[in-house]
């Protein structure tokens, strides 16, 4: 079966984000830019897929400026066969994205798309389930284990008490959770090869979708600073203070 | 103006958060209305009924709607809210897995976890794990939003008296079945609704050293938590972790044990009124953000905590 991957360029998750002195966003000139986390094990579990002979054919996309090619050539690398640019230079919201990749689903027809649970920029954890909304597919989020059977999937779901099983129709949408694998790394043949692996390029307009929203952000700040406070020498001086400074024991 | 409240809850009984999102409802202004759709959810309505501030309950009581899986709930909530100036739901894994169905079936944008209402269509929400604080407007006809359970008080849980309505919807779907859930089994309370929150780290070494905080945890009423280190080392289960990537918290109280003090995790728990970190390391950013800092090996610290609370 044909899997779609979506995968998004967002700042390095390792890079501490500072917000730019006119309040319109976060600084990101000459920073760090790479897959996201979430997005990186969406990527290594259709290639798991693929290896167990699940998948026969993985097809990445990304929603996102030029640039973005990096990011899909990542994945080519990883082990995806072949890549989708939907090019904007705009910033786009989930709902928008998910119009777009639900362009792109109609065309593709994949029986499984995985995505990110969320990106570590916007951190709105929406698009996977827009996504599947749009398309009318069950969803599956947060996902700790996948396992395809017949024409259907189990997803196990990481849930606020613990785990949830559900099986889904296919096609079907998952997003995923930390614990659903450990991302691989790129070997340098691999990563060699990608580049002659085919990449197209469409525009938002090519798809016949509006990318309107109804946000707008009208400012960014800095969060409130939480000031350190005092070391205490003892474990009997900490249970005094508890007590009787901040009076919450 | 109506505004939509999804009542998170497990059909017997209404989960705290919602009342936080009642309150949430309630800055905002206008009628409020609670949606508990389940299965044989009379009594979590017969709560939701009395929550302070309340003026409707709408009960969808259908087998298709026990374990809330999306394609059978978001339909539902959607035809029930499409008239509604505000949609809103806490910002639980159940939140986060249905509103966003939600909004695509109504073609609006959705608003993430906000921790604040500056008017009735401004709200503020934090973007980059917490380390930025976005404001943003919403022009949708109507505004589908999760809260942040942390960024509001939460209302009374009693007090009101609200009507019960009993709603038909969308029946099933089919798209998708329930298989099973394995829920963490704990006399503790819940860590986001907890009033102290013990969290231990990569110092713990083992999931056997959680003991340690276990004991101490009982003695005070506290949860436990841990860092995504610990999870990622296997230690202790994820829905056990606290951060950007697992649950935020902002009890009275916040004990981290051996916990460095990752980006990543203070943004789960940087709203915590009081602080306490542990860590023997006296560099680690922890002690940064801690309002009483211990450098000590906790091996030592934990015991003797335990005995002298």
């Amino acid at each position: 079966m044909k899997v779609l991957v979506a995968v998004k360029r967002v700042v390095d998750y390792n890079v501490k984000v500072r917000v730019k002195a006119d309040n319109s966003g976060v600084d990101l000139a000459n920073v760090k830019m790479s897959m996201n986390p979430f997005c990186e094990i969406a990527v290594e579990e259709a290639v798991r897929l693929k290896e167990k002979g699940v998948a026969t054919e993985i097809v990445v996309v990304s929603v996102g400026p030029a640039t973005a090619q990096e990011q899909l050539r990542t994945a080519l690398a990883l082990g995806a066969d072949r890549a989708i640019l939907v090019e904007s230079a705009d910033e786009l919201n989930s709902l928008a994205v998910a119009k777009l990749l639900k362009a792109v689903v109609d065309k593709e027809q994949p029986q499984l798309v995985i995505l990110g649970k969320q990106s570590i920029d916007s951190d709105n954890n929406q698009t996977g389930q827009m996504l599947a909304a749009l398309s009318g597919y069950a969803q599956g989020t947060f996902a700790s284990k996948v396992e395809v059977a017949g024409d259907k999937v189990n997803v196990t779901r990481e849930v606020d008490g613990g785990l949830q099983t559900v099986a889904l129709n296919l096609p079907a949408i998952v997003t995923t959770d930390l614990r659903l694998n450990e991302p691989r790394y790129a070997s340098l043949p691999n990563i060699m090869k990608a580049k002659k692996k085919p990449l197209d390029v469409v525009t938002p307009d090519a798809l016949g979708v509006a990318t309107a929203s109804t946000l707008k952000t009208l400012k960014v700040e800095a969060p409130a600073a939480r000031s350190a406070g005092i070391k205490v020498k003892s474990v009997a001086e900490l249970v005094e203070k508890l007590k009787n400074e901040a009076k919450v024991i | 103006m109506t505004i939509l409240v999804v009542a998170e809850h497990t059909n017997a009984t209404l989960a705290p958060a919602t009342l936080n999102t009642v309150a949430a409802a309630q800055k905002i202004g206008g009628d409020i209305h609670v949606l508990v759709a389940g299965a044989a959810c009379g009594a979590a309505a017969e709560a939701a009924a009395k929550v302070a501030g309340v003026a409707k309950v709408l009960v969808a009581d259908n087998a298709a709607y026990a374990h809330q899986l999306p394609e059978n709930v978001a339909p539902l909530v959607a035809e029930l809210g499409k008239g509604c100036s505000h949609i809103l739901a806490a910002a639980t894994s159940n939140g986060k897995n249905i509103l966003p169905r939600v909004a695509a079936l109504l073609d609006v944008d959705q608003i993430s976890e906000i921790i604040s209402v500056e008017s009735a269509d401004t709200f503020k929400r934090p973007i980059y794990a917490g380390n930025a604080i976005a404001t943003v407007q919403s022009t949708a006809a109507v505004k589908v939003i999760t809260v942040r359970a942390t960024g509001f008080d939460p209302v009374a849980a009693d007090g009101g008296s609200a009507a019960v309505e009993a709603v038909s919807g969308a029946a099933d779907a089919g798209a998708s079945s329930f298989v099973g859930e394995e829920l963490a089994k704990s006399d503790r309370p819940e860590l986001t609704a907890a009033k102290i929150v013990i969290s231990g780290g990569r110092g713990m070494q083992n999931g056997d050293n959680f003991k340690l905080l276990y004991t101490l945890a009982d003695k005070l009423g506290a949860a436990v938590g841990a860092s995504r280190a610990a999870v990622d080392a296997g230690f202790v289960p994820n829905d056990m972790q606290v951060g950007q990537t697992g649950k935020i918290v902002a009890p009275q109280l916040y004990v981290a044990v051996g916990i460095s003090g990752a980006i990543q995790h203070l943004a789960g728990m940087k709203d915590s009124k009081v602080i306490v970190a542990i860590n023997k390391d006296e560099e680690a950013p922890i002690f940064q953000v801690a309002d009483y800092g211990l450098v000590a090996d906790l091996f030592d610290a934990v015991p003797e905590l335990e005995t002298l609370v």
